[in-house]
């Protein structure tokens, strides 16, 4: 087994990505994520072939990243809120050409330039599309600094699988926490990209990387057949963690920094005898349903918990057909609630009958 | 019989969708004789633009990127910093490169990211029907400045070499034009220079061609020709702005 180290969640992410055989890096500074690409310059120029650049805006650097998706490599950015929204029509071209490609938004309290303090504000933005068109991310949700690691090498491996782009969606709080992680020691396995622009080495006819098509026919083909894939990550992909589910009655779901404080006050609702559990989604894209309609089946209620306005309430509602009241405990503007927050959400749910 | 004109390898047998009289023929021609003569074709990746040009990878026959408008700079420094030994090229217009891609444009540039930049000024968007561009000449009359581009609202058009050639990073910035034999030789030199010039690691080159756009012009293809000569030509001079490797040999 390899050695814990002590490291903070946005220096795991940048070490995960050049263990998982992420060379390229391309990043401009926004807060709070800096100690990722910082991270990035003192490494990549010590590794051959590594590759870090500070472009000159958030669009050049999505652009960059497109630039060496095309060539079958692996590759990354990073930013936080504004800066992913910069990102977005390069992100759309990404996911319109079918390149995987990375994208790492450690969010911050909007809209606007809003805030640096930590948030989930852009759940909508990384679940629904976030540029122009049709098109999904593969969205992973780390909790901890051992799954931004974790999830960083998984969200290559799933981009490259579906050739499609991956977003790992963390927010300030753990970009900047610090705890101990393991990180992998061996490779992972690359697959072929025969679709990759190489040169053509006079060898085979040229590829052309490209999300242009002016055949309605046509382009109407291409999103049919990225959604066939698409229903495949719906079929194989979805991840989540349950925790006293089993007989709960009342059901929180939340990921990131909410699932952690979620879960202390289940333990509390626990203790004051209120059969309380947790859905702590993974993936939010593909989102749980299947855990949310089935918690809709034994659970009064459900609670949403999150760093936002109400954004994931709306795919729980949906997932549980509205079979029973779906309620918001949030805080916004890079607040976070607190464990008692929460308890008093659940309290209050259960009512006097508990 | 011995062949003396033939189509260059570098380029596909599709049909070029350009307007007729369009100088986008020549330069495309232009760029895979270059590519032909230095034996790179197999290595070299285009990155095509949004604009009149945006089909582009459909005509060369190397592999082909299209990037998003303005963006092409940014691309080929991704596809150049993944493949060293590859050959990169942009192929982009006036609005993409002097208007949303300035920033693109002018980083790659001061970054002296070994690529090859064909700019094609036309002084006009024509893809979308002819309205204002960067490059637009006070007074020039299109779809977006129907009184004439009055520089007091609009501003003054904007000279790529000569702005980029005010930095340390670029190797090569030239100017040319494609309008009569002569201009058509002299564009011929400076792009087969510009992707020389990547193939020995000498860094940005950008070679801009002055061109016509009889279309969106409305003049004869004849007459768009001379209006290059009377008009264009005076406000971009033709030239070598800046050749690094040339003033160090002095």
């Amino acid at each position: 087994m390899a050695e814990k180290v002590l490291m903070k969640g946005n220096e795991a992410i940048a070490e995960a990505a050049i263990r998982a055989g992420c060379l390229h890096y391309f990043g401009y500074p926004i807060t709070p994520q800096t100690e990722l690409a910082a991270y990035m310059a003192k490494r990549m120029p010590k590794i051959e072939g590594g590759v870090f650049l500070q472009a000159e805006s958030e669009i050049a650097a999505i652009n960059m990243v497109y630039g060496v998706a095309s060539t079958g490599k692996r590759v990354m950015t990073s930013s936080s809120s504004p800066g992913v929204s910069l990102k977005q029509e390069g992100i759309s071209y990404i996911a319109g050409a079918d390149l995987p490609a990375l994208i790492v938004n450690v969010q911050r309290g909007g809209p606007g330039l809003g805030g640096i303090q930590p948030s989930q504000s852009d759940y909508f933005q990384a679940t629904k599309g976030g540029g122009h068109g049709d098109y999904h991310l593969i969205v992973l949700t780390p909790a901890s600094v051992q799954e931004m690691a974790d999830l960083t090498g998984l969200a290559f491996d799933l981009a490259d699988k579906y050739r499609m782009p991956a977003m790992l969606l963390a927010d300030g709080t753990m970009g900047q926490m610090m705890e101990p992680v393991e990180l992998p020691e061996t490779a992972p396995e690359m697959i072929e990209k025969p679709w990759a622009v190489t040169g053509t080495k006079m060898q085979r006819k040229h590829n052309i990387i490209n999300s242009l098509y002016l055949v309605p026919e046509e382009l109407e083909k291409t999103n049919f057949e990225r959604y066939e894939r698409y229903a495949q990550v719906e079929k194989n992909e979805v991840r989540y963690e349950e925790y006293m589910m089993d007989d709960a009655e009342i059901c929180v779901v939340a990921f990131g920094i909410a699932a952690r404080v979620s879960r202390n006050a289940v333990v509390e609702a626990r203790k004051q005898g209120i059969k309380a559990g947790l859905i702590r989604p993974i993936t939010i894209w593909p989102f749980p349903k299947e855990a949310i309609a089935k918690a809709a089946t034994h659970c009064k209620e459900i609670i949403s918990v999150e760093l936002s306005m109400g954004q994931m309430i709306e795919d729980i509602a949906l997932a549980s057909e509205c079979r029973v009241p779906v309620t918001l405990c949030n805080r916004a503007g890079g607040m976070i609630p607190s464990p008692d927050q929460v308890f008093d959400s659940i309290k209050k749910a259960a009512g006097g009958n508990k | 019989m011995a062949i003396v004109f033939e189509k260059p390898k570098s380029l596909t047998d599709a049909p070029l969708h350009y307007c007729p009289g369009c100088t986008h023929g020549i330069i495309h021609r232009l760029v895979a004789q270059a590519i032909d003569e230095l034996g790179i074709e197999g290595r070299t990746i285009g990155v095509a633009p949004v604009g009149c040009a945006v089909m582009a990878y459909n005509y060369f026959s190397c592999d082909m990127v299209e990037a998003a408008h303005g963006r092409a700079p940014a691309v080929a420094t991704g596809l150049k910093r993944s493949l060293p030994e590859n050959i990169i090229f942009t192929y982009q217009g006036d609005g993409d490169l002097a208007s949303i891609g300035m920033a693109e444009t002018v980083h790659s540039a001061t970054r002296n990211e070994n690529i090859t930049v064909i700019f094609v000024n036309n002084a006009i968007y024509g893809m979308t029907g002819g309205q204002m561009a960067p490059t637009s000449l006070p007074g020039q009359i299109t779809q977006t400045s129907p009184y004439g581009r009055d520089v007091k609202t609009a501003g003054y058009p904007i000279r790529i070499c000569e702005l980029l050639s005010t930095l340390d990073g670029p190797e090569y910035i030239a100017r040319v034009a494609v309008n009569n034999v002569k201009n058509v030789n002299q564009a011929r030199k400076a792009i087969k220079k510009a992707f020389e010039n990547q193939v020995n690691n000498k860094g940005f080159s950008l070679v801009e061609i002055v061109s016509s756009c009889p279309t969106n012009w409305g003049m004869t293809p004849i007459d768009a020709l001379k209006w290059i000569d009377e008009n264009m030509i005076p406000y971009y001079p033709l030239g070598v702005y800046k050749d690094r490797s040339a003033k160090e040999g002095e």
